[in-house]
């Protein structure tokens, strides 16, 4: 086991490298000249020259990756041309926000997903079956932007019940953020619960025809039990490194999402960025999610090894 | 078995049957992928015949119907500037069809060849440019897409740059699966065994029987592309005013959900149906191509 976690550690380090290749690349796609471009409509001379200067443009091409790379192993991403500072600090800003959001939607996807895989499964074949897999492929179709305008006609339009956007924190009412946020949570999860449903009805399926589920029937338990602590806790396995996967969907999601519900968090700052051509944080917030799914998904692989025990040597 | 029993099994499946026939048959008989097909062909007509089918000029702007409830007149409504929703939904499915058709065609142009190569050849090349895709997949979807929109700058073509350039990695790494599960198979060492030259065995004997999974994962990529064209739009970076498009529509609803909800309802439902009914093809699809299902 430590020579497969040592190896997929290994792994990390090249890709990290192709990550921070094709983000830094990105800045060569800008038509013209880069000065040019980052200084916007301020067509200054003295502007261009210091930003020529500052991002060592004048520089060739492999020195200024060096520079750029160095400066991010030191956590230094650059600053923002608009709000002038650095993105790194605008990152951890904005990063408890889109992580609440997105652990709310993570639960309530689990709160969905699991149990209506496991009625799918334990019901194949069935109408039971047929309707979960049919409302799942609808959650997984419906664009979630659009879902969130539905929701905000009908619960803030029509009923008046929730507030149909912004943002309060935790910190100065959880009633209220839980109330700002119970939507836009829902539509987040919506999709990530049609994945985990297909991805535990899948893994269910054989897991319930095995010879240790029937022998645990023979045994006269009963059938509930069966399900939920012989069968469910071996079909969960590669559910965990499944729903690992599905990780860059649920930050793709929320960029959509925080527009809709017009929420201050990592996706509304990078949209943001991209019509302030602040280059600098839509490179950092790149980088980051690029980051942040990498090591997520080697912590599911870990998990994988720790918690399947034919993988323990 | 007994004897009874094996001849109660069907025969239906005529023997030496080609594999494409009965991948055929059998996707006929499944009838939510068959409705699914039928609708994405509806769409596809609506766009061809636009010109032909729109009752009014998508662009025209009329300041006498300005947010006007559906009539007769207008059946899904009008927008903020008075033009008429249903004739910029017949439109704007040229754009999510043209986005999810070239952006698809694009991840397929570059990521099968890659596939092809890497599977084929292996070795450093391989582990080189597994690296590089995995480095593209660790960037998610949508982000990696809305930065490359950014850097290229907001237009349909590059937001459709944008979502192939994301999607090829997918079929790169497919495709490379594909080479390496069925390059030592017997009719591929026989091929070598007669003096075929390299690439002829790549392009005649091992492509043509990686087609169904490819086939597949394209159907169902168009579905994400054309969810990610809406997305990319809705966000203002896809297709730019005044020139129609589902997700673009939906943006400009945002603003006026009190006022006019049926902005907001008819393109929503459009990316949703189109998207669903290719979602219900390509499932079928996939199981009417898995030789182990019937």
């Amino acid at each position: 086991m430590t020579t497969f976690l040592l190896r997929r550690i290994a792994l990390i380090v090249p890709t990290l490298f192709f990550v921070s290749l094709l983000i830094f690349g990105l800045q060569q796609l800008l038509p013209g000249d880069p000065a040019m471009a980052l200084a916007g409509e301020d067509r200054d001379p003295s502007v261009i020259a210091f930003l020529r200067e500052k991002y060592h443009l004048d520089q060739p091409l492999p020195v200024r990756y060096a520079l750029w790379i160095g400066g991010v192993v030191h956590g230094d991403l650059g600053e923002s041309i608009r709000i002038k500072r650095p993105v790194f600090e605008l990152i951890a800003e904005k990063l408890p926000v889109t992580g609440e959001l997105a652990l709310l939607a993570l639960l309530i996807s689990l709160a969905i997903g699991i149990p209506a895989g496991i009625i799918a499964a334990v019901k194949h074949g069935t109408a039971v079956d047929y309707g979960t897999t049919m409302a799942a492929l609808w959650g997984l179709s419906i664009p979630n932007f659009w879902l969130g305008i539905l929701l905000i006609l009908l619960f803030s339009v029509e009923l008046g019940l929730l507030p149909a956007s912004g943002f309060v924190s935790p910190a100065e009412s959880l009633k209220q953020n839980l109330l700002t946020l119970i939507m836009p949570a829902f539509v987040l999860g919506n999709a990530f619960a049609a994945g985990m449903m297909r991805h535990t009805r899948s893994a269910m399926l054989p897991v319930l025809s095995a010879d240790f589920v029937r022998t645990a029937r023979a045994k006269g338990l009963p059938e509930i039990r069966v399900i939920l602590r012989h069968a469910l806790r071996n079909a969960l396995i590669p559910v965990v490194t499944l729903a690992a996967l599905d990780f860059g969907a649920l930050l793709s999601g929320a960029v959509l999402t925080e527009q809709v519900f017009t929420i201050p968090g990592f996706g509304k700052l990078i949209v943001d960025a991209v019509f302030n051509r602040d280059y600098a944080v839509v490179q950092g917030v790149v980088l980051f999610t690029a980051f942040a799914y990498i090591l997520l998904n080697l912590m599911a692989d870990i998990a994988y090894v720790v918690l399947n025990p034919r993988l323990r040597t | 078995m007994t004897a009874q029993t094996l001849e109660a099994l069907p025969v239906e499946e005529p023997i030496g049957e080609a594999p494409w026939r009965r991948a055929l048959r059998q996707l006929v008989k499944r009838r939510a992928a068959m409705i699914g097909l039928a609708i994405v062909v509806f769409f596809i007509l609506l766009a061809a015949a636009a010109p032909l089918v729109s009752p009014y000029d998508p662009l025209a702007t009329n300041w006498a119907t300005v947010r006007k409830a559906p009539t007769a007149a207008h059946p899904f409504g009008t927008d903020e500037i008075g033009r008429d929703v249903l004739a910029r939904i017949i439109w704007g499915s040229r754009a999510s069809l043209l986005a999810g058709l070239v952006s698809v065609m694009l991840a397929l142009a570059v990521g099968v060849p890659i596939g092809l190569l890497t599977g084929y050849v292996g070795g450093a090349l391989d582990a080189t440019v597994m690296r590089i895709i995995d480095a593209m997949l660790a960037i998610p979807f949508l982000i990696l897409a809305i930065a490359l929109a950014a850097f290229l700058g907001p237009s349909l073509s590059n937001a459709m740059i944008a979502i192939g350039i994301t999607q090829m990695p997918i079929f790169a790494r497919l495709t490379r699966a594909q080479v390496l599960s069925v390059k030592h198979e017997d009719y591929i060492e026989a091929a070598h065994a007669i003096g075929n030259p390299q690439h002829r065995i790549v392009l005649r004997h091992i492509l043509p029987n990686i087609v169904p999974p490819l086939l597949v994962q394209a159907t169902l990529a168009t579905a994400a592309a054309i969810i990610a064209e809406a997305s990319l739009s809705f966000l203002g970076l896809g297709q730019q005013p005044p020139n129609p498009s589902w997700g673009s529509m939906l943006n400009t609803a945002k603003n006026f959900m009190a006022q006019a909800p049926w902005m907001a309802i008819w393109p929503g439902l459009a990316i949703f149906s189109l998207v669903l009914s290719l979602n219900l093809f390509g499932d079928g699809l996939r199981d009417a191509l898995d030789p182990r299902r019937e």
